[in-house]
């Protein structure tokens, strides 16, 4: 698993290996299935703390892209399952309740949230233009 | 087991009229990497001789394991693996008698964990200590600080004229040491990349005070390099707190900010400037803002 991490801006470290690992699986560089190094073995590699692999990977977990075997690695988990969109869909449902439930106590009504999320939506997506251009950059 | 594998209180030391160390105050987690900064003379090999119990702490007090290292040096040494600068060892010994003679002082000494990294480092254990090259005396002291799976490696730089290879041999055994069992290490360096890659925390030192810690992410996320604009292009310096350093370039002034990027843009505004460019500053930025000087020019020179 090819990570490049960079001193120069300041990012994090975990943050650069969870934006790169999230990169390679969205490019299929690594697919559904793939185990990903152990702790240990990437720490080597990039010469970083084993706990800022750590970090990553729990993070990467809790996206729901990589999982763990019990006592048998970590690999990238298969978005398009069945049983992992159904989970997606769970966390997403949270989070639209706690959205719309603090929106009705700041006295938004639900047309407003729906303008103000179209808004943000657009916000993001140049955004994630802009930063996916610079990893890709990066990562070459 | 105590939660805390090193607690320092208060701890001030003076050689004579000049303070070496004055009121540090730090914990030290089991399971963590931490990195110690600063420039020589800066305070952190006589921070580490206390925690050996080669100094005693005259005011303060030190722990490790929950013991005073200077009273109770077996049961506090026997439990940490150490590599100095300065390397000295007895030159007649042969690798292997030297290896053998540590074991000595380690009941817990693994002679297959040593063997094996006298293979990886293709030592030959017939050789004299004499004989060999500075990174060769690097290897071997770390196999004698690592091959006892201490609880705590503590590493004085290092690093300090060694190849990238032998560099990355010191790198990998703290890696090893943290990753396999929880153990935990301290190491100092001026190499303040090495550090900000390897530490999960970091203790700053400047003239022998601590001047700063915290966990490595935190503290970057708490520095901000600006660049701001103000409407009156000839303005002086502006005096915040906050602001730990400041560089006009052209019509625009650089600074390194502690605290959130959101206070810098609502201060900067207040006072006429608009902040132009904001990001997370490095390690070495936060140094050189925080000891006011170039860190490398002080120590490469």
């Amino acid at each position: 698993m090819h990570i490049e991490i960079s001193l120069q801006d300041g990012v994090p470290i975990y943050r650069q290996i969870v934006n790169q690992v999230k990169y390679l699986v969205a490019s299929g560089k690594i697919r559904a299935g793939d185990e990903v190094p152990p702790i240990r073995t990437l720490a080597e590699q990039l010469h970083v703390t084993p706990n800022t692999i750590v970090k990553a990977y729990g993070e990467l977990e809790n996206a729901g892209i990589l999982f763990k075997r019990r006592g048998a690695g970590t690999y990238v988990a298969d978005l398009q399952s069945p049983l992992a969109r159904k989970e997606q869909r769970r966390i997403l449902e949270q989070r639209a309740d706690a959205l719309l439930t603090e929106a009705s106590q700041l006295n938004f009504s639900f047309e407003e949230v729906l303008e103000l999320l179209s808004k943000r939506n657009a916000i993001i997506a140049k955004s994630l233009a802009t930063t996916s251009s610079k990893e890709k950059f990066n990562a070459g | 087991m105590p939660d805390k594998v090193v607690e320092v209180r208060n701890l001030t030391r003076k050689f004579g009229d000049q303070t070496a160390l004055h009121q540090i105050h730090l914990e030290v987690d089991k399971g963590y990497v931490y990195g110690l900064v600063g420039v020589n003379g800066a305070g952190k090999t006589t921070l580490i001789k206390h925690l050996l119990g080669l100094l005693r702490a005259k005011e303060g007090t030190v722990r490790v394991f929950g013991l005073d290292p200077a009273s109770h040096a077996v049961e506090v040494l026997k439990r940490i693996g150490y590599l100095s600068e300065e390397r000295e060892m007895p030159e007649w010994m042969s690798i292997a008698e030297l290896l053998r003679y540590t074991s000595a002082f380690h009941p817990k000494w693994d002679p297959v964990y040593a063997t094996q990294l006298l293979q990886t480092f293709r030592l030959d254990a017939k050789k004299k200590i004499k004989n060999l090259s500075k990174g060769m005396r690097a290897q071997v002291g770390l196999i004698a600080a690592v091959a006892h799976r201490p609880d705590l490696l503590l590493l004085d730089e290092p690093s300090t004229g060694l190849d990238p290879v032998v560099r990355r041999d010191i790198l990998n055994a703290i890696v090893r040491t943290v990753a396999d069992e929880g153990r935990t290490a301290i190491f100092s360096s001026h190499l303040l990349d090495e550090v900000e890659m390897m530490s999960d925390y970091v203790f700053m030192f400047d003239q022998g005070k601590l001047v700063l810690q915290g966990q490595l992410d935190d503290v970057k996320e708490q520095h901000q390099i600006l660049s701001v604009r103000f409407s009156d292009t000839e303005r002086a310096r502006p005096i915040v707190p906050e602001i730990l350093a400041a560089e006009r370039r052209g019509s625009s002034w650089w600074m390194t900010w502690d605290g959130p990027v959101e206070e810098a843009v609502e201060c900067m505004s207040s006072i006429g400037g608009e902040v132009t460019q904001a990001r997370h500053a490095s390690l070495q930025e936060i140094f050189v803002a925080r000891a006011g000087r170039d860190f490398l020019v002080e120590t490469e020179s």
